[in-house]
């Protein structure tokens, strides 16, 4: 394809796809522009804010300018942490169009032969089979095998960060060894009383690298009363193709997690990671245009829910004794969790109902700290300025332990941690892992 | 395009980072929050200083080249559309609060410094900046400045005007002056300051601002009054202001606007009525309690179905916040929403209610209502479609007619959203041709090549607005 055909295709696919009502729908008023990260990181670009997104992908749609290499920039720079869509009021889905625009770019970008290969690798050959993520020896690893580090080392990504990678290695959970992660039941029993019937979403990343974090998130709902189903046949959400414009590959995950799950008579379809579960609840979107599924998939989203919110739902929270040593915590938010499954509030509840320590919000809980999927590998320049001034904010709240409920958050803090030499003083983890420590606080 | 040489001289001043025409760049900068209003600069230059501005200028100024100085570009007006190109001039790097003067009672700040953060700042001191324009999370005070803006506390505050008490402006040719002072009195010549606010860009560049400070209000107290009938919402404002009391904020909304902003915010505004009074009082305890009693019995005087008061400040907050969002939520339910700004005298304000639907049932276009009621100032606001030519016809038809109305009714055609391009070809029913022409005389003075904001505030004729699109 020629770089005319290119523009053209991407432009023709724009006319065709992207939801001519939705970019009409943004007024133009910049009230989401605070709240945009990229924004405020860019200096105050309009380029690298919501609104100026949206007019970009309408004037490529419009024709009013051609497709070209700062179009698709601000784009990628987008971290997809969808802040800009709670604070609009006129309800614009800025996350659709973003998925959809990437999508049609990427299905018609010429793109070097290696990196096709890499994406075949991830996106076909990795991600959707769960036993190849578990032999996947580590992120570390992952990346390396997968020819990732090929892309991270050609956007000249060492140069930029030479310590990252290596700071990145640290930061890694231990893998689980490969019999752990295959040695899951198929249905756990509650602890005590009956309160639900769940289906629990295991998550491919979460389900090798944080497995123990499972464990723990599998505990919890026990003693919460939940009997819980983990379908075998389940496999990854789909967010990572979804927000990468590889649409087609989360249309096919979406409607194998529908199946395994839509016999099993469940209350709720419990998540423990927040990108995870926005996607997840997102699928009656994903899948409106077929009919035979529409309906379907809705029924699978209206059952989402994230851990936090269960447990309080079921009050887990005021049945519970939770106890820790002093310390002082504070909480990250996952955007996704917060920005799509509208769940912000349930995890600082959980947190102030520990005994013992001291729960300190720090500034700017909510806004991302540029994880955000594999952004801070492609994107490092703009995700470490973000994450930089996360960290300022971070020690500025004096916590010794801050909270996520996404394991890329929870990576992305761990590595903001070691940059900022305070690994022996502070640590991250998953909430639901603090919760647990908090209730085996006596033994 | 400009010529490689212009490009080549404006970068020797600002550097080639703050120097943009790429075509996405140019296109992010081709619109404000107007609809229907979109054009593509030359360029985009982003200065660091006022000497940086003073060169850029000197250079427009010999070359003849559009400048359109952009804050954050939420004017409703289009008062930022670079409609003959030329450059847009960026303050972003220039956005800091300079001095907090308690002694004086003054801020004085850079023009691109956040409305809503100047509010915080001097917060903290215990000071009152009281101009907020619903838009204060984003618009800039040079932009307040430039279109004169007002806001919820308008009614008893006032607007930016007159809280503008020195300014530093960069002229069309470079040179740059300073007027006013942190003075309470001065008659030194002309007030240049007070022409300067609400001059669109169309005049000079402001550089820096020193703006006037109030001691912040002991306390407020803020309540809902709910009604069925949309005349008697109205004519409770004339008849509160009538009984001398003069409430901070004196809002009105109506039944499709609570329910858009409803559906935003979710802060249990009451859908299943016609409309809603947002009353705030500040001052002393004794004085609000006072003045909030009497107002609740005006509301129910004038048929108020119910009053409900804030129980605390943070819900109070949600409310004011909520209204804040009327207009963006008002675009959720149609493609384009078209907005006005016609104001007429508080007493008169019942009468303009009842026009407005009497016009939008005679041009069968949708109108909600919402605005600044107790300063006269009403926004009626039409959900359409800019791709239904037929309908928007319909649409001007009966804005015309409304801003006709707000003229006979002692009004004017825009109460604090300026004139930009959108409301020039109307200028004329309020000022008439000798007003005009005295206006462009005063332009004419300050930019004799007509580079600074062209095409703004002036129309080219008197006529019917065109619908540019692209
Ligand atoms: C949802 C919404 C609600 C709003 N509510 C209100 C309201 O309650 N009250 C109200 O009055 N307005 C309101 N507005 C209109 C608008 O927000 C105000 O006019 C605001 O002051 C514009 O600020 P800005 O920084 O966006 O300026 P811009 O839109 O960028 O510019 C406004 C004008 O100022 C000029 N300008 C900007 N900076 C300079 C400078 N340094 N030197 C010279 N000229 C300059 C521009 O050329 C332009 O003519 C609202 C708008 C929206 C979208
Ligand atoms: S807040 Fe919504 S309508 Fe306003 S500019 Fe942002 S996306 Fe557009
Ligand atoms: S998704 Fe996040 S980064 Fe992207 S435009 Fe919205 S707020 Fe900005």
């Amino acid at each position: 394809m020629s770089a005319i055909d290119e523009k053209l295709a991407i432009q023709a696919g724009f006319r065709e796809r992207l939801d001519e009502n939705e970019l009409l729908n943004c007024m133009r008023c910049g009230f989401c522009l605070p709240s945009c990260p990229t924004y405020i990181a860019s200096g105050y670009d309009e380029a690298q804010s919501p609104r100026g997104r949206i007019a970009l992908m309408k004037a490529v749609r419009d024709g009013m300018i051609e497709w070209d290499a700062d179009v698709d920039r601000s784009l990628s720079l987008c971290l997809g942490c969808r802040a800009c869509e709670p604070v609009c009021p006129a309800g614009v889905s800025y996350g659709h169009l973003l998925e959809d625009a990437r999508d049609i770019i990427q299905q018609n970008k010429r793109t070097s032969l290696p990196e096709q290969a890499v994406r075949r690798t991830i996106f076909q050959g990795l991600f959707p089979h769960q036993d190849r993520m578990r032999s996947a020896a580590g992120l570390l690893g992952f990346y390396q095998k997968s020819g990732l580090q090929t892309i991270v080392r050609k956007v000249g990504f060492m140069k930029l960060f030479p310590g990252h990678l290596a700071s990145m290695e640290t930061i890694l959970p231990p893998v689980p060894s490969k019999r752990d992660m295959n040695n899951r039941p198929e249905s756990l029993q509650p602890i005590g009383k009956k309160t639900a019937r769940v289906g629990f979403f295991s998550g491919c990343l979460m389900d090798t690298l944080f497995l123990e974090t499972n464990n723990s998130t599998l505990k919890l709902l026990q003693l919460a009363g939940c009997e819980i189903v983990i379908p075998k046949n389940q496999s990854c959400c789909g967010a990572l193709h979804g927000h990468s414009g590889e649409k087609q590959g989360s249309i096919d995950l979406a409607k194998r997690n529908i199946q395994a799950f839509e016999d099993l008579a469940v209350d709720y379809i419990i998540t423990n990671a927040g990108g995870c579960g926005a996607y997840l609840i997102d699928y009656n979107h994903l899948l409106s245009n077929e009919p035979l599924w529409a309906e379907r998939a809705r029924q699978f989203s209206d059952k989402i829910k994230d851990l936090s919110e269960i447990l309080v739902e079921l009050n887990f929270h005021q049945r519970t004794e939770f106890q820790l040593t002093p310390q002082i915590v504070t909480y990250q938010d996952s955007c996704h969790l917060k920005n799509v499954m509208d769940t912000a509030q349930a995890p600082r509840l959980l947190l102030s109902h520990i005994s013992g320590i001291t729960y300190r919000e720090m500034k700017d809980a909510g806004s991302c700290c540029g994880s955000a999927g594999i952004y801070n590998i492609v994107e490092p320049a703009m995700s470490m300025k973000i994450l930089d001034t996360k960290m300022k904010h971070t020690k500025a709240s004096s916590a010794d332990t801050v909270v996520t409920a996404n394991p890329g958050c929870l990576l992305q803090m761990k590595l903001g941690i070691e940059r900022e030499g305070m690994s022996e003083r502070v640590r991250a983890v998953h909430i639901a892992d603090l919760l647990l420590e908090a209730i085996q606080w006596d033994n | 395009m400009l010529s490689t040489e212009i490009k080549k001289r404006i970068t020797s001043v600002v550097g080639h980072e703050n120097f943009d025409d790429s075509k996405a760049g140019c296109l992010v900068y081709s619109y404000d929050a107007t609809p229907q209003f979109q054009a593509l600069p030359d360029a985009v230059v982003s200065p660091r200083n006022t000497a940086e501005i003073a060169g850029i200028l000197k250079i427009c100024y010999e070359y003849k080249i559009p400048v359109v100085p952009r804050g954050s570009g939420t004017n409703l007006c289009a008062g930022t559309c670079p409609t003959q190109g030329g450059i847009v001039l960026l303050f972003k790097h220039m956005n800091q609060v300079l001095e907090i003067d308690e002694e004086n009672l003054t801020a004085t700040v850079q023009p691109g410094v956040i409305t809503q953060d100047l509010i915080r700042a001097v917060e903290q001191k215990s000071l009152f900046y009281p101009p907020d324009p619903s838009s204060m999370k984003i618009s800039t005070i040079g932009g307040n400045i430039n279109e004169n803006s007002g806001g919820l506390r308008g009614l008893k505050y006032g607007v930016t005007r007159d809280y503008v008490m020195a300014l530093e402006i960069v002229l069309p040719n470079g040179d740059i002056i300073r007027t006013g002072g942190k003075l309470a009195k001065d008659v030194a010549g002309y007030d240049l300051t007070r022409l300067f606010v609400g001059s669109e860009g169309t005049l000079g560049i402001i550089t820096e601002a020193t703006l006037k400070l109030i001691p912040m209000p002991e306390t407020k107290k803020t309540m809902l009054a709910l009604y069925q009938n949309l005349e008697a919402a109205a004519q409770t404002v004339s008849n509160i202001i009538a009984h001398k009391i003069i409430p901070a904020t004196l809002e009105f909304l109506d039944q499709p606007t609570l329910e858009a902003v409803e559906e935003f915010a979710r802060v249990g505004l009451p859908t299943n009525v016609k409309a809603v009074l947002l009353i705030e009082q500040d001052g002393s305890p004794e004085l609000v309690e006072k003045h909030m009693l009497k107002i609740a019995e005006i509301c129910r005087q004038n048929e108020a179905v119910s009053v409900q008061t804030a129980g605390n400040d943070s819900e109070a907050e949600a409310l004011m916040t909520a209204r804040r969002a009327a207009l963006s939520a008002l675009a959720r339910l149609k493609p384009t929403t078209i907005l006005e700004d016609a104001t007429v005298p508080r007493s008169e304000i019942a009468n303009m209610v009842k026009a407005i639907n009497e016009i939008a049932d005679k041009y069968k276009v949708k109108i909600c209502t919402f605005g600044h009621a107790g300063d006269g100032n009403l926004h009626p606001t039409c959900p359409t479609d800019s791709r239904n030519s037929e309908e928007i016809e319909r649409v001007e038809q009966a804005f015309a007619e409304i801003f006709e109305k707000a003229v006979a009714l002692g009004g004017t055609i825009t109460g604090e959203h300026g004139v930009g391009e959108m409301k020039a070809p109307y200028l004329e029913l309020k000022l008439g041709s000798a007003g005009i022409e005295a206006m462009k005389a005063i332009k004419h003075s300050f930019d004799p090549h007509n580079i600074m904001n062209p095409g703004k505030i002036f129309a080219k004729e008197s006529r019917k607005r065109v619908v540019i699109s692209n």
